[in-house]
C-alpha cells in the first residue's frame, strides 16, 4: 500500500469533487491563458497595423519626395537656361531723372547724350545682348479730328554691340514715317492698318498695331528715334537706354551698377524685373511648394502612424484593463470555489484521516495524501486550462482571421512562458486556494473523530 | 508476566465551551501479556476516553501512560504515530474503515505508515488475515458492499496486520448481530490467547463475560477491578 494508491482510489471514489475542482483550476487558468492571449493577439495585430500604416506613409512621402526633386531640377533647369539666355533686363536713367515721373505720367525730363549708347556698345562692362536708346514724352496725337493723350517713344532698334557678332534683332525698329501703336490708342482713335496718325503737327502711317499688354505700353506709340528728337527738339539727346537680356544674374548686378556709372558718369541704373525672373520665381514656388507638401506629407503621416498608434494603444490598454479586472476575478472566484471543494472534500474524510493518524499515519503523510491531489488537479487542470485559454484566446482575438500564426503569438517570450508555466502555476494556484483545508486535516487531532 | 499497558493516576479533563467535564479521574490500570480485559461502565463515564488515552491519541493532563515499556506521551507527533503503528491495533464500534478502499487494501492500510517488513510479505500477512476473518469473497469489496459484521472483521484483521501487542476495542460488537458479535469476540480472546493484551471497552455484560477480567468505571473513577479484588 502506499499514498499514490490512497490519492488515485480516493479520487475514483469521489469522481465528482476531482473534476469539479479541476474545473475550476482549468477556468482560472483558461481565462489567464485566453486573456494573455488575446492581449498578446492585440500586440500582434498592432505591430500588423503600424507596419502597414508606416509602409503607407513611406510610399507617399517617398512619391512626395520624387515629386520635390523633380520640381527642384525643373527649377534649376529653367534657372540655369533661362538665365543664360535672358538674363534682366536693365533701365539706364540720367542721374538727376527722377524716376517716379516715368512711372506717374509716362514721360521723363532728363537728358543725356545719345552717344552713350555707341559708349556702351563698345565697352565690354557687360554681357548685354541687346541695347535700346530712346526718348519719352507725353504728347497729343490726332486722328480724324479726335486728340488723345499718348506716350510718345522714339526708338532706333538696336545699337549694334561690336565687340560681339551681330545677335539677331530683338527688336525691330521703327522706319521714319512709321508708327507702332498700343492697342488702346488703337480703340481710342478708331485707326486701321495704314492709317494717318498725326503727332505733333507730323503725319505718320500706321504700320503695326500693338496686342493688349495690360500695361503703360497700351498707350504708347514709338516711331524712329531721329524723328522723335528732331519734334520734340531733342537732337543727339536721349532719356533712357534699355539694356536688354544682361548675361549676368542677380549679385552681379552691384558690379554691373558700379561698371556702368564709372564709363557713363552721371547715370543712374533701374532694374526692370524680367520675365525669366518671374517664370523662375514661379518654379522656384513650385519646388517651395512641393517641399512644403513633402513636409506636409510627413506631417500627416507622421500623425497618422501616432493617431493608428494611439487608437491601438487605446484598444489595448481598454482590453488590458478589462482582462486586468476580469482575470483576477475570475482567478479569486476559482480559488475561493477550489478551497470551497478542498474544505468539503476534509470533512467528509475526517473519520478515514482520524483512522489513518490511529493507525500510524504521520501529518506530514496526511498532508501529501491532500496536496497530491492538488497536484493532479493542479496539472490537469493547468494543461486543460492552458490549451483551452489558447484555443479560446486564438478565435476571439481574431488572430485565425488576420493570419496571425501562433507561432507569431509566441515570439514574444512571456505568452511562451505562460504556457510553459501553466500546469505549474495552476499547481501552485490550487496549493493556495486548499492549503487551508489541507492544513486542518493535518492538524486534525485523530481523537476527536474516533470518540463519536 | 510482560506488562503491555500501564496506566498510573491518569486524569484528563474536557475543556468545552459548556464547562469542564472530568472524563477519567485518577486511574490506574494495568494489562500484562495475554490478559483480554473488559471496562465497563454507564454511558458517559469515561471509557472512551481512557481508551484513547491507553492508546497513545489523547494525552492526559496528569498520570503516566506506557505501553510495551515506552511512554507515548513523551514522544514527538511523528514518533508517537510509528509507535502506535508498530504496537497498538484499534477497532472502533463505527469501524471507521477508509471507504474507497477495499477490504485487502484497507487491512494493508497500517503498512504505509509502518514499513518495516517487506512489501509481499506484508501483503502475503494481509492476506491469510483476510481468509482467517472469513473475507477471502468480499477481498475486492469496499467497505460500502459490506454487512457490519464484515466491516467489524475487516477492522480486525487491520488492526492486528502489523503484529500489535495491545488491541484497543472500543464497543466493537455494538452495531453487530449476535453472531457477529460473537465471532468478534472469539477473535479477540484469540489475540490474547496469542500472547496479545486486548482492552475492550463495552457495556455490554455479555460481551464482558468474555473477558479473563473485568474493570468497572464511573465518574472516571474505576469502581471495581477484578485483578485488584483477585490479589
Ligand atoms: N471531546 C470532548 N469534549 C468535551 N467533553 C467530552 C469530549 N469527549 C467526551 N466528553 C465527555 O467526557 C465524558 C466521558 O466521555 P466518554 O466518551 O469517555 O464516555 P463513554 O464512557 O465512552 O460513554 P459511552 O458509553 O456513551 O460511549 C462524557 O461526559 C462526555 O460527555
Ligand atoms: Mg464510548
Amino acid at each position: 500500500m502506499s499514498i499514490t494508491r490512497l490519492v488515485f482510489n480516493e479520487i475514483r471514489h469521489r469522481k465528482l469533487n476531482f473534476v469539479l475542482t479541476i474545473l475550476s483550476v482549468t477556468i482560472a487558468v483558461g481565462c489567464l491563458t485566453g486573456a494573455q492571449t488575446l492581449l498578446r493577439s492585440d500586440e500582434v495585430q498592432t505591430d500588423d497595423i503600424l507596419a502597414a500604416k508606416k509602409t503607407e506613409v513611406e510610399a507617399a512621402v517617398a512619391e512626395r519626395v520624387k515629386t520635390v526633386e523633380e520640381a527642384g531640377k525643373a527649377h534649376q533647369d529653367f534657372v540655369r537656361k533661362e538665365m543664360l539666355k535672358l538674363g534682366f533686363n536693365i533701365l539706364i536713367l540720367p542721374e538727376e531723372q527722377d524716376v517716379s515721373e516715368l512711372l506717374l505720367h509716362g514721360r521723363l525730363t532728363a537728358t543725356m547724350p545719345e552717344s552713350y549708347v555707341d559708349k556702351l556698345a563698345q565697352s565690354s562692362v557687360m554681357t548685354v545682348n541687346h541695347l535700346l536708346p530712346t526718348v519719352v514724352k507725353r504728347v497729343d496725337v490726332e486722328h480724324g479730328g479726335t486728340k488723345f493723350d499718348v506716350v510718345l517713344q522714339g526708338t532706333r532698334g538696336e545699337v549694334p554691340i561690336l565687340n560681339r557678332g551681330q545677335k539677331k534683332m530683338l527688336l525691330a525698329a521703327v522706319p521714319p514715317g512709321s508708327v507702332v501703336i498700343g492697342s488702346e490708342v488703337q480703340k481710342k482713335l478708331g485707326l486701321k492698318k495704314a492709317d494717318t496718325l498725326t503727332i505733333l503737327g507730323e503725319d505718320f502711317t500706321v504700320a503695326t498695331i500693338n496686342k493688349p499688354t495690360g500695361s503703360i505700353d497700351d498707350v504708347t506709340v514709338w516711331i524712329d528715334l531721329k524723328q522723335a528728337q528732331k519734334l520734340l527738339g531733342m537732337e543727339n539727346l536721349i532719356n533712357t537706354i534699355f539694356a536688354l537680356e544682361c548675361g549676368c544674374v542677380g549679385d552681379r548686378l552691384a558690379q554691373i551698377r558700379a561698371e556702368v556709372s564709372a564709363l557713363l558718369p552721371g547715370t543712374q541704373i533701374v532694374e526692370e524685373e524680367a520675365k525669366a525672373l518671374t517664370r523662375a520665381e514661379s518654379r522656384a514656388k513650385a519646388e517651395e511648394a512641393a517641399i512644403q507638401a513633402l513636409a506636409d506629407e510627413k506631417a500627416a503621416g507622421e500623425a497618422t502612424l501616432r493617431r493608428t498608434e494611439e487608437t491601438r494603444i487605446d484598444i489595448e490598454d481598454r482590453n488590458a484593463g478589462l482582462a486586468g479586472v476580469l482575470v483576477p476575478l475570475v482567478m479569486l472566484g476559482c480559488a475561493l470555489w477550489i478551497g470551497f471543494l478542498a474544505f468539503g472534500n476534509v470533512r467528509e474524510r475526517q473519520s478515514e484521516i482520524g483512522i489513518l493518524r490511529a493507525i500510524g499515519l504521520s501529518s506530514k503523510q496526511i498532508l501529501t495524501l491532500f496536496l497530491s491531489r492538488t497536484l493532479l488537479t493542479g496539472i490537469v487542470g493547468g494543461v486543460v486550462g492552458c490549451l483551452l485559454g489558447l484555443q479560446f484566446g486564438l478565435q476571439f482575438g481574431a488572430a485565425e482571421s488576420l493570419g496571425i500564426t501562433v507561432s507569431r503569438l509566441f515570439e514574444d517570450g512571456d505568452l511562451k512562458l505562460l504556457v510553459i508555466l501553466a500546469p505549474i502555476l495552476a499547481v501552485v494556484f490550487s496549493a493556495i486556494a486548499s492549503w487551508l483545508p489541507a492544513m486542518m486535516a493535518a492538524k486534525q487531532d485523530p481523537a476527536v473523530v474516533l470518540q463519536e | 508476566m510482560t506488562e503491555i499497558l500501564d496506566l498510573q493516576k491518569v486524569c484528563k479533563t474536557y475543556r468545552g465551551r459548556s464547562g469542564e467535564v472530568r472524563a477519567v479521574d485518577g486511574v490506574s490500570l494495568s494489562l500484562d501479556a495475554g490478559e483480554f480485559v473488559a471496562v465497563r461502565g454507564p454511558s458517559g463515564c469515561g471509557k472512551s476516553t481512557l481508551l484513547l488515552l491507553s492508546g497513545g491519541l489523547l494525552a492526559p493532563d496528569s498520570g503516566d501512560v506506557t505501553v510495551a515499556g515506552e511512554e507515548p506521551y513523551l514522544m514527538s507527533t511523528d514518533a508517537r504515530s510509528r509507535f502506535r503503528a508498530a504496537n497498538i491495533g484499534f477497532v472502533f464500534q463505527q469501524f471507521h474503515l477508509v471507504p474507497y478502499l477495499s477490504v485487502l487494501e484497507n487491512v494493508l492500510a497500517p503498512s504505509i505508515a509502518n514499513k518495516t517488513a517487506a512489501a509481499d510479505e506484508t501483503l502475503t500477512r494481509a492476506r491469510s488475515l483476510v481468509v482467517h476473518f472469513g473475507l477471502e469473497d468480499r477481498i475486492d469489496h469496499v467497505p460500502g458492499e459490506l454487512s457490519s459484521g464484515e466491516r467489524q472483521r475487516t477492522a480486525l484483521a487491520r488492526a492486528l496486520l502489523n503484529q500489535p501487542k495491545l488491541l484497543l476495542a472500543d464497543e466493537p460488537t455494538g452495531n453487530l448481530d449476535e453472531e457477529n458479535a460473537e465471532l468478534v469476540l472469539t477473535h479477540l480472546g484469540e489475540f490474547a490467547a496469542s500472547g496479545g493484551a486486548v482492552l475492550l471497552v463495552t457495556h455490554d455484560a455479555s460481551a464482558a463475560a468474555r473477558a479473563s477480567r473485568t474493570v468497572f468505571l464511573d465518574s472516571g473513577k474505576v469502581v471495581t477491578d477484578d485483578a485488584a479484588t483477585a490479589s
